[in-house]
C-alpha cells in the first residue's frame, strides 16, 4: 500500500517537488487515468495493466496540454503566484470533476449502490493473483526511472535549472515552457500509470481522486520538496504508518496517523526529510 | 502622501457605512426566501473570508485549514446548547475563545513552518479535526447534532418563520470583520504584518516581533471564522463534521478574497458578493440535472477569473482610480 501512495506521489513529487509547483488538479489526473482504463477495459477488454502504458501516454499529452493551456499563464503572475496557482488549478479540477459527472455517472445513476460493487474492474486471479505487488514493482521501477532522468539526463538537468533561475536558463537556450511541458507530460503519464494499476482494486467515481490527492501531498512533503528520493522514502512511510494505525485506531481513523506523522517530522525537520527547499 | 492615505481611509469608511445602510434596507424590498438566503450565505462568506484575509492576506500565511476554526465554533456552541442548555450566545463567544486560542496552541509550532509546509500542515490539521469529530460519539459522531426546536427567539437565536434575523445577524458580523480589518489596518499589527508578509528577516531586524504577529493575526482570525460557524450552525440548525468541518470549507472561505483580491481591504467582500451569488445560481439553476454542468461553468469561471486578474477584482478598480490620477 506504502508503494501505491508513493506511485499516486512520484507524479506529484516532479510536478509539485520538483518544478515548485502547486496542482491541486492531481487527484482528478488520477481519476480521469483510472476512468481511462476502466473505459479501455469495458469496451476493448483491455486488462489494465496492458493499457497502462495506453493511459500514461494519453495522461501526458493531457498533462502537457493542462500545462500550455492554463498553468502557464498561472505562473505569470506577478503578484501572488502561488494563490493563482491553487486556485486556477482548484478550478480545473472542479471543471474536471463536473465533465467526470456529465460524461460518466449518468449510465450509473440508476444503479447507485450496485455499481459501486458491482463493476469494479478486478483480475485478480484471472492474469495476476496479485495486483498490488504489480503496483508495487511499478512503484520501484517509476521511481528508479524518475531518479535517474532528474540526475543523469540533459532534461533533468534543465528542468532543475529551469526552476532555479528561469532568467538563466533563457539565456543557454533552453525553452522554459517546453521544458516544464515536457515535465507536466511527464508528471501527469506518471499519475497515469498509477491510475491503471489502481483501477484495478479501487472504486472509480468522480470525486475518486480527492481522498488520494492530500495523501499525495502529504507523502511528497514528508520526503521533502525537490527530492525523488524523498518522495519514495515518503510513500513507504505513509503505508507503514497507515498499517500500524489501522491496528491500533478503529479504521475510520487511520489516516489521523499518517498526518500526526507528517506534522511530527516537519515540526523537527521543516523541510521534510530529504528536501533541499 | 499621508493625507491621501487618511482621506483614503475615511473614505473607506462612508462607503462601508453606505454600503450597510443600503444593505439594511434591502429586506424591504425583496421578500422571496430564496433571494433572502443567497443574500444571508454572501454575507456570512464575506464575513469569513474577511477573517481568513487577515492571516493569510494581510499576515501572508496562507492557511487551507481554517474550516477546524469554523468547524470549532459551530459544535462549541451546538454541544452546549443541546448538552448543557448555554444559550448560542454564550457558546458562539465560547467557540470563539477557544478557536483562538486552539489557534495559537498551534501557532507554536506551525509558524516556524514556511512555504508548501505550512499550507500542507493546515490542510492537515482540520483533516485531522474533521476526522476525530467524525468519530466522537458523544458530539454525535458522523451522524451530527440536530438543534432542538425551541421557537423563535432572540435569547435562543432561532428563528423558523423568517429569516430577517439570521440576515441582520449576518450584516452585522460582516460590518464587524470589514470594521476589525479597517481599523488593524492603519493600527501597529497592520503594519507590522505587511512587513512580516512581505520580507521576514527584514521585518524582525527592525524590531517586529514577527512570531507574536503571526500569533495575533491567527487568534483574530480564528475567533472571527469561529463566530461563522456557531451562525451557521444555529441558521441550518443541523450540522455534521462534513457540513462544517469539511476541507471544502476552508477554500469557500480563501476564494472570494483571492478572487476580490487578497490582503485587501475590499477584496473579500467584492469576491464574495460576486461568487457566492453565482455559486448558488448556477447550482439551482443549471445543477438540477445532477450531471455536473453547474461545476463545469463554476470551475471554469474560477480558472478564467484567477489567470486573468491575479490580483483580484479589485485591481480594476485601483487601476481606474490610477488612470484618472494621473490625468
Amino acid at each position: 500500500m506504502g508503494l501505491l501512495y508513493g506511485l499516486i506521489a512520484v507524479g506529484l513529487a516532479l510536478i509539485f517537488g520538483l518544478m515548485d509547483v502547486v496542482n491541486f488538479a492531481h487527484g482528478e489526473f488520477l481519476m480521469i487515468a483510472m476512468y481511462a482504463s476502466f473505459f479501455l477495459f469495458a469496451f476493448f477488454a483491455i486488462d489494465p495493466l496492458l493499457s497502462a502504458p495506453l493511459v500514461a501516454a494519453a495522461l501526458f499529452v493531457f498533462g502537457a496540454v493542462v500545462y500550455l493551456l492554463i498553468v502557464r499563464f498561472a505562473m505569470r503572475a506577478k503578484a501572488n503566484a502561488g494563490m493563482v496557482q491553487i486556485f486556477s488549478t482548484f478550478g480545473l479540477a472542479i471543471v474536471m470533476r463536473g465533465l467526470a459527472q456529465f460524461f460518466f455517472t449518468p449510465d450509473y445513476r440508476s444503479i447507485p449502490q450496485s455499481w459501486l460493487g458491482g463493476k469494479t474492474i478486478s483480475v485478480a486471479g484471472i492474469f495476476l493473483p496479485e495486483p498490488q505487488l504489480i503496483g508495487a514493482l511499478v512503484s520501484i521501477l517509476a521511481f528508479a526511472g524518475l531518479y535517474f532522468f532528474i540526475h543523469r539526463t540533459d532534461f533533468g538537468r534543465a528542468l532543475e535549472a529551469t526552476r532555479e533561475d528561469p532568467g538563466a536558463v533563457a539565456l543557454v537556450g533552453i525553452d522554459k515552457n517546453r521544458v516544464f511541458a515536457l515535465g507536466w507530460g511527464l508528471g501527469a503519464a506518471l499519475v497515469g500509470l498509477a491510475g491503471a494499476i489502481m483501477a484495478v482494486f479501487f472504486y472509480i467515481y468522480p470525486d475518486v481522486g480527492a481522498s488520494f490527492a492530500l495523501i499525495a501531498y502529504v507523502t511528497v512533503a514528508l520526503g521533502g520538496f525537490g527530492s525523488v528520493f524523498g518522495a519514495f522514502a515518503g510513500g513507504i512511510i505513509v503505508g507503514l504508518v497507515e498499517a500500524v494505525t489501522a491496528l491500533v485506531l478503529p479504521p475510520s481513523l487511520k489516516s489521523v496517523g499518517i498526518y500526526a506523522v507528517y506534522l511530527l517530522v516537519v515540526f523537527i525537520r521543516p523541510r521534510g526529510l530529504f528536501g533541499s527547499m | 502622501m499621508d493625507k491621501n492615505f487618511a482621506a483614503r481611509r475615511r473614505r473607506d469608511l462612508i462607503i462601508a457605512a453606505v454600503l450597510a445602510a443600503l444593505a439594511a434596507l434591502a429586506p424591504l424590498f425583496i421578500k422571496d426566501v430564496y433571494v433572502q438566503n443567497i443574500l444571508i450565505l454572501t454575507l456570512m462568506y464575506a464575513a469569513l473570508s474577511q477573517s481568513w484575509n487577515i492571516l493569510s492576506g494581510y499576515c501572508g500565511q496562507i492557511s487551507l485549514g481554517h474550516a477546524l476554526y469554523f468547524g470549532i465554533g459551530a459544535y462549541t456552541t451546538e454541544l452546549l446548547f443541546t448538552k448543557f442548555g448555554v444559550l448560542p450566545w454564550f457558546g458562539m463567544l465560547g467557540g470563539g475563545v477557544i478557536a483562538a486560542l486552539i489557534a495559537m496552541g498551534l501557532g507554536y509550532p506551525f509558524f516556524r513552518l514556511r512555504g508548501h509546509y505550512f499550507v500542507i500542515a493546515t490542510i492537515v490539521i482540520a483533516e485531522i479535526g474533521l476526522l476525530l469529530f467524525q468519530n466522537w460519539e458523544w458530539a454525535g459522531a458522523a451522524m451530527g447534532i440536530t438543534i432542538p426546536i425551541r421557537g423563535d427567539s432572540w435569547l435562543k437565536f432561532q428563528f423558523l418563520r423568517t429569516k430577517l434575523p439570521y440576515f441582520y445577524f449576518a450584516l452585522a458580523l460582516c460590518c464587524l470583520a470589514w470594521f476589525v480589518t479597517w481599523w488593524l489596518e492603519d493600527s501597529k499589527w497592520g503594519f507590522w504584518w505587511r512587513a512580516v508578509k512581505d520580507n521576514p528577516e527584514a521585518a524582525e531586524s527592525l524590531g517586529v516581533v514577527v512570531f507574536n504577529s503571526k500569533m495575533g493575526a491567527a487568534a483574530v482570525s480564528a475567533f472571527l471564522v469561529a463566530i461563522g460557524g456557531a451562525f451557521y450552525a444555529q441558521f441550518l440548525a443541523y450540522i455534521d463534521p462534513e457540513s462544517v468541518m469539511g476541507f471544502q470549507f476552508s477554500l469557500l472561505m480563501a476564494l472570494p478574497a483571492v478572487l476580490g483580491g487578497i490582503g485587501t481591504l475590499w477584496g473579500p467582500v467584492l469576491g464574495a458578493a460576486i461568487l457566492i451569488p453565482m455559486t448558488e445560481l448556477t447550482r439551482s439553476y443549471i445543477g438540477g440535472s445532477g450531471r455536473g454542468v453547474d461545476l463545469i461553468v463554476y470551475g471554469t469561471l474560477i480558472v478564467l477569473i484567477s489567470l486573468a486578474l491575479p490580483q483580484g477584482l479589485v485591481s480594476l478598480f485601483s487601476r481606474s482610480r490610477a488612470k484618472g490620477v494621473t490625468r
